[in-house]
């Protein structure tokens, strides 16, 4: 176990492009990180490089204090899984598991002990005899992290382990690695384009775009606190809604939707900022007027709008509503969504109302937003005007008390519920590796 | 499928069968028919005799024959031997590793592929019987490199690229040397190409002609088409057709069985379940 710091990492491919641009990131000893992007942003290029697979052009690689830059990847311990899982299809479900540690010319018989309590806390212990190719897709993602657990890695690396599965499967392997993660307490960073895997795992999520860091923060803060126009487009899905807006006479803004007035504190930032700014607002912030508590209704501002469509899912219902848009500030969305792999091909709102609402189709409809919670960005910079950077820490700093709590508990439960029998705990406060599912309790 | 369908697919692959097959059945046909019968016009031998066998194996044409068999199979295996492990190494860098001259190795290898044998034969022939190379082993190994390198780099190339680079990266971050990964993983995993290669090279050099009867003299190396063709009658006065037949079907038999034994090591796609799936 150890953490591992980056100090401007730069990679530069042979034609000069720089996949990754002077990154400098501070992992901490048995933190879940996450790095989360667009294709292309260079996340796993940062991960590649971390391991020792790709080459670092400049800047400084340390893995628990140690500059491991010209290392080579068997000189560096630590354990991947990759996307496609890269299991040894020659060799049975015991070998590849065990591959890691006959390579380190480990003796037989602790071998077979620790193939066996890998093999218990994946529960593959029916499937050791078997080829991969027998296996489901979630079997062999389980061999794959088998491989990765059965030796004491400095930390865990994950490459997109779950982009292969299908939906269910993944959402019942995105609890198994958090679990597994707390339980061995061991530095893992993640690398995912999905933003609900992030969200989810992440003690900590850095938002990469275009080889560069834009926010490296708690969920938490990701959301709420959003650093710039592409981290408040990237997190949360629905996406949040950017509407055009220009400041009138202090404090009030002027979208498609109606005025939006800001408190005087935030309206102080956005003063000389230009014409034309960007309002973002997340679907949740918005709500079907009627059915807003009195009490609660001052602190928004009203709105009338025609609903294109609308979407019941049962326990929630979103309602979609086109606005116009200048051109430049049009182009300027379409080219964000595009930049975030998605295709946004009109200007509309996807607005979140609740699923008793009786708002239908193509009526006019009235609806209440949230002033309070929205965020002003600059178009020209896409920085975020409205952050506030202190309330930003503040949920960071909980996440982690979270985690430490969260790490002691699973070790804690682990060992006693597995007699302390010295599971993957060579190294010490590992947890009990050989309780089945302990870290479930 | 529709019924129709079937049953013109199956025509078309009994035609296709029938087409193939017929010279090869009457080989073996014309090598059990005694000398007398071979004009007869008949499919079938009227009657039937191992005469043509025995007299290539203990007969006045063994002297003859179970050399050149010894010798075709000694240097066409180790010719494949020498060219599987060298294309082997070629193709991985080949696949693998980013170098300067790549493509001119992988064009040079084609050129030499369709390189005439004749017209390299005869200065072959002149240079190896100053250096001492003509009419030994040796001599015909050589050239039967040049013949099968090419194309078993060219496949081997083909296999090597399809295995994922990750089960090699894979092993390398599970603390793998180089060395390490590619003998555990890569070799076990390019088997069914280091097959398919070795067979490939194998037919090649064990049907070459023209080096066998030019760069050879006498039993010390001379391979079994070269001898085929020095093949007499027990007179001038007949042919030596039921012998060649007989020969020619006893050499048929290795690469048959070769193929048989194989066909489930090249076909197996040992590569399957490595990845998704």
């Amino acid at each position: 176990m150890a953490s591992i710091e980056m100090r401007n990492i730069v990679k530069q491919y042979g034609d000069g492009f720089p996949a990754v641009n002077d990154v400098s990131l501070d992992i901490a000893d048995g933190e879940f990180m996450i790095l989360v992007g667009p294709s292309g942003c260079g996340k796993s290029t940062l991960l590649r490089m971390i391991v020792g697979l790709e080459d670092i052009t400049s800047g400084d690689m340390m893995i628990g204090g140690k500059r491991v830059n010209d290392l080579a990847p068997r000189e560096r311990n630590l354990s991947m899984v990759f996307q496609n899982y890269a299991l040894y299809p020659h060799m049975t479900v015991f070998e590849n598991i065990a591959f890691p540690l006959r390579l380190a010319k480990t003796p037989d018989d602790e071998v077979r002990r620790r193939v066996t309590e890998a093999s218990d806390v994946l529960e593959l212990g029916e499937h050791l005899e078997r080829k991969p190719a027998n296996l489901s897709g979630g079997q062999r993602q389980r061999v794959a992290m088998g491989r990765a657990i059965v030796r004491q890695a400095e930390a865990f690396l994950f490459d997109e382990p779950l982009s292969n599965l299908d939906a269910k499967l993944r959402g019942q392997m995105r609890t198994e690695i958090s679990r597994l993660q707390r339980r061995l307490g061991i530095t893992t960073v993640y690398v995912t384009h999905d933003q609900t895997e992030a969200m989810t795992l992440g003690d900590r999520v850095c938002v990469l775009r275009k080889g560069k860091i834009q926010q490296v923060a708690s969920p938490r803060e990701l959301y709420e606190q959003p650093v710039n126009l592409f981290v408040a487009g990237f997190i949360g899905s629905p996406p949040m809604n950017f509407l055009p807006a220009t400041l009138e006479g202090g404090n009030r803004l002027s979208t498609p939707f109606g005025p939006i007035e800001l408190e005087e504190k935030r309206a102080a930032a956005l003063q000389g900022k230009g014409d034309v700014l960007l309002v973002g607002i997340r679907p949740e912030y918005f709500e079907d007027a009627s059915l807003v508590d009195e009490a609660k209704r001052p602190k928004g501002s009203v709105f009338t709008a025609r609903v294109d469509v609308t979407e019941w899912l049962g326990d929630s219902q979103f309602a979609y509503i086109p606005y116009e848009a200048p051109d430049a500030i049009r182009d300027q969305l379409r080219d964000l969504s595009r930049e975030l792999d998605s295709e946004e091909l009109r200007t509309q709102a996807i607005v979140s109302i609740d699923a008793t609402s009786r708002i239908r189709e193509g009526r006019e409809a009235e609806f209440w937003l949230d002033s309070r919670k929205v965020h002003v960005f600059d178009p020209q910079t896409g920085e975020n005007l409205t952050r506030d950077a202190e309330a930003g820490a503040r949920l960071t700093e909980m996440a982690n008390e979270d985690r430490l709590e969260q790490v002691e508990h699973a070790q804690t439960t682990g060992q006693t519920v597995g007699g302390g029998g010295g599971g993957f705990g060579d190294t010490g406060g590992g947890g009990g590796g050989g309780a089945t599912r302990a870290g479930a309790a | 499928m529709s019924r129709k369908e079937k049953t013109w697919w199956w025509v078309a692959g009994i035609a296709i069968l029938v087409y193939c097959l017929f010279p090869i059945a009457w080989i073996v046909s014309v090598s059990f028919k005694p000398p007398a019968d071979l004009n007869s016009g008949g499919f079938l031998p009227d009657n039937a005799t191992f005469d043509n066998y025995r007299t290539i194996l203990t007969g006045n044409a063994k002297d003859l024959f179970r050399p050149a068999l010894r010798n075709s199979f000694g240097i066409c295996l180790i010719a494949t031997a020498i060219s599987c492990l060298l294309s082997m190494f070629a193709a991985y860098a080949i696949a693998r590793l980013d170098f300067p001259g790549k493509k001119l190795i992988l064009s040079t290898a084609l050129v030499v592929a369709i390189f005439p044998v004749i017209s390299i034969v005869t200065p072959l022939f002149n240079v190896w019987r100053q250096i001492g190379l003509y009419d030994t082993w040796l001599g015909l190994i050589i050239p039967y490199l040049s013949l099968t390198l090419p194309i078993s780099i060219w496949t081997m190339s083909a296999f090597f690229r399809e295995i994922p680079w990750e089960m090699e990266q894979a092993a390398q971050v599970d603390g793998a040397t180089t060395w390490q990964a590619f003998r555990k993983v890569i070799v076990p995993l390019a088997a069914p190409g280091v097959f398919t290669t070795a067979i490939i090279a194998f037919f090649i050099a064990w049907n070459d002609f023209v080096y066998g009867i030019s760069l050879t003299s006498t039993d010390a190396a001379r391979p079994v088409p070269a001898a085929l063709g020095l093949f007499s009658g027990a007179s001038q006065f007949e042919d030596p057709t039921g012998a060649i037949a007989a020969a020619a079907v006893i050499v048929t038999i290795p690469v048959v069985v070769l193929v048989l034994l194989f066909q489930r090591r090249i076909v197996a796609g040992l590569t399957n379940g490595a990845v998704k799936g």
